[in-house]
């Protein structure tokens, strides 16, 4: 069978399984359509919780991101992975004993006002609508490319189907589908992976495999061997930091607080039975995304190094153009040329030899001995990083079930996370926006129905933003970052564990975050994204304290966390009740 | 609630608090000493063939919280019946 008919069989085979899981978990309740009933066992909801978190971007652009950065890219591993500690410890148990819908429900009750339910309910939509748009993306892309359809018909093939278990189950059909979406997905990761680790190193754990020897006889370490390699063609080394620490301190901190802040995860800890169950859930969440997320490094690590090794193989010399054999573009492999039709893989031979010459021309003083060997500039112009998971499998020569599983698992990422923040979306406007503000005395039925109409509204913008993406799609996954950072999770923290957090307190704070964090983001990345209306260039020398736009976050945060808290001092302290609802929330069960 | 209920839900509010700092001590000094500002030095030291500070920013840290948080909830759930709070 050739690839296309095996892709087409794999990918319809998961998507008749998610089909029918959905048909079997209808939701018939407000309480099953926003949190699954909460009678989600936690394993099984840590489980979703994995692949709610992890989306296309962690599926595909995660380890070609930390292929062609290397310990730089480290700052991400951890902050999307270090913000659950936070969401286990200061978050999740509390909110699961509050034991109420929505994210916003609990900023509005907590603060005992519609405004500050109002200013959640907004961070809340932008930052998921700013993240769907990037889902619908690798929807239509990953179908574009395997299955050879257009990627509006792809895009509009993945929102049938999410509108179809979104729409009839609710948060109980968008769980158990996501749980197959997990097994799907993390199968289709890690094989390739520890295929690729055996080819290199002999051992199978791709985790064990990165600190192991070369299999090629030589015992040298593979991490050695790629710091070697890299720096040897003018690259900078593999394992060392590049970067500002203070920068990488603080983004990584922003992406844990920001991680820890994104309604669509808290929200998932609202579906278990019991707050213990939110405790150990978070650990297993956890768990299952620690696999793709150590085995990562290693798929980046392997990659860069098959393809360095691929275009210029190294010699027995050690000094000179002789050290490395080009390859001879008339050689390229299949794997190659099909990577050159997508654009993402251009060559261009700058000094006319028919051969692949691959090196860093940025680095001054390496291109100068480079020219002298005649090499007149890199001549791989374009290496997409996103190709790197999914051209793994091909240029390491896997068999075809391999790659249609990889086509298969890029899919279950993006509609798994595709479908959390679309259910997020819609129970803000059914619940908090509509029951909650606007017709309080909504009958149960009616709610129901209009958490699914604002579903399948949501989904149709997605699908047009997915379709026509802003121009600034890439730049505002910063802002959801942010948003979640400087806004939502000091509001969520304070509201625990500081009694004396009023109103007046909490929505200052909320917007000061809010504020600052925009503006930063704003000043170099364009007002309202507008290409031109930047006022300072996006560049290192520019960023006060050499601090990017991304890595805010956590300064918005810290900004919150001051406003609120003396804004709190000079103003009326929050009624007795509220103090008892705090009191409430951080104990599990009344004792006596 | 009675005031000897009030003075034990406080004291166990201040046992928690005491075992979650204790737990984001550990989380902060493998993600940002040991992961990154002194990475430089320990990358000097190999762990297998990772150099140390490169495995805490790729590998340990990761471990670490996973193993955090099932800590945290196993003596949460300890706390949870001394303190007769936990649930059924």
């Amino acid at each position: 069978m050739d690839l296309q008919t095996i892709t087409y069989l794999v990918v319809g085979a998961t998507f008749t399984l998610y089909i029918g899981i959905a048909i079997w978990a209808r939701a018939t309740t407000t309480g099953e359509f926003y949190v699954a009933g909460k009678g989600i066992h936690p394993v099984a909801n840590g489980m979703a919780t994995g692949a709610d978190w992890m989306s296309a971007a962690s599926f595909i652009s995660m380890a070609g991101l930390i292929a062609f950065n290397g310990y730089d890219a480290s700052a991400y591993l951890m902050g999307w992975t270090g913000g659950y500690v936070l969401l286990a410890m200061l978050l999740a148990p509390y909110l699961r004993k509050f034991g109420k819908f929505t994210v916003p429900e609990f900023i509005g009750d907590r603060y005992y006002s519609q405004t500050a339910r109002i200013v959640a309910v907004i961070c809340l939509i932008v930052a998921s609508i700013t993240y769907v748009i990037g889902q619908m993306k690798g929807i239509g892309v990953a179908f574009s490319r395997f299955l050879e359809v257009d990627f509006s018909t792809g895009l509009f093939t993945g929102m049938a189907i999410v509108f179809f278990y979104a729409v009839l189950g609710g948060m109980k059909g968008i769980t158990y589908t996501q749980i197959a979406q997990y097994c799907v997905m993390i199968f289709a990761y890690t094989v390739p992976a520890i295929f690729i680790s055996l080819k290199l190193t002999d051992t199978v754990l791709p985790q064990f495999g990165l600190g192991a020897a070369m299999a090629d006889g030589s015992g040298q370490p593979i991490l050695d061997r790629l710091n070697q390699v890299v720096t040897d063609l003018g690259f900078a080394s593999y394992t060392d930091h590049k970067g500002s620490a203070l920068n990488m301190t603080l983004l990584t901190l922003s992406l844990m607080i920001g991680t820890a802040g994104l309604p669509h995860v808290i929200v998932r800890f609202f579906t278990v039975p019991t707050v213990r169950d939110a405790r150990a859930s978070a650990g297993w969440a956890l768990v299952f995304i620690a696999i793709l997320y150590t085995t990562a490094p290693a798929v980046g690590a392997m990659a860069r190094l098959n393809l360095m090794d691929t275009i210029m193989q190294p010699t027995a010399a050690t000094s000179g153009p002789e050290q490395f054999t080009p390859l001879t573009y008339s050689e390229r492999p299949q794997w190659f040329k099909n990577w050159e039709k997508t654009g993402l893989l251009t060559f261009e031979d700058k000094n006319g030899d028919g051969q692949i010459q691959y090196y860093n021309d940025g680095n001054e003083e390496f291109a100068q001995k480079a020219e002298q060997w005649g090499w007149e500039g890199n001549e791989m112009v374009t290496v997409d990083r996103d190709i790197m998971v999914l051209a793994n499998p091909e240029i390491a020569n896997l068999p075809n079930w391999v790659i249609a599983l990889v086509a298969a698992g890029g899919l279950a990422a993006a509609l798994s996370t595709a479908a959390g923040l679309l259910l997020a979306i819609s129970s803000a406007i059914s619940h908090d926006l509509l029951k909650g503000v606007f017709m309080p005395r909504i009958s149960e039925k009616a709610e129901l129905t209009a958490g699914r109409i604002s579903m399948g509204g949501a989904i149709l913008v997605a699908g047009y933003l997915g379709l026509n993406p802003p121009g600034f799609a890439a730049q505002v996954v910063a802002l959801a970052f942010g948003l979640a950072a400087a806004s939502i999770f000091p509001a969520l923290m304070l509201g625990i564990f500081n009694k004396s957090i009023n109103r007046q307190g909490a929505v200052a704070g909320m917007l000061v975050g809010l504020g600052t964090t925009l503006v930063y983001i704003f000043v170099y990345k364009g007002w309202f994204f507008i290409p031109g209306t930047a006022n300072l260039a996006d560049t290192a020398d520019n960023w006060v304290f050499g601090i990017s736009p991304g890595s805010f976050g956590a300064v918005g945060a810290l900004f919150n966390f001051v406003t609120a808290i003396v804004v709190s001092k000079v103003t009326a302290p929050p009624p007795v009740h509220i103090q008892e609802l705090v009191e409430d929330i951080r104990v599990p069960r009344v004792s006596g | 609630m009675s005031t000897n209920g009030n003075s034990k839900a406080a004291e166990y509010w201040k046992a928690n608090v005491r075992l979650l700092i204790g737990c984001l001590v550990v989380w902060f000094i493998v993600a940002y000493p040991l992961a990154i500002w002194l990475a430089g030095p320990l990358n000097s030291i190999s762990l297998g063939g990772y150099p140390l500070g490169f495995w805490f920013a790729q590998q340990g840290s990761i471990y670490t919280f996973v193993g955090l948080i099932f800590f945290y909830a196993w003596r949460m759930n300890k706390l949870d019946r001394k303190f007769d709070v936990h649930e059924n």
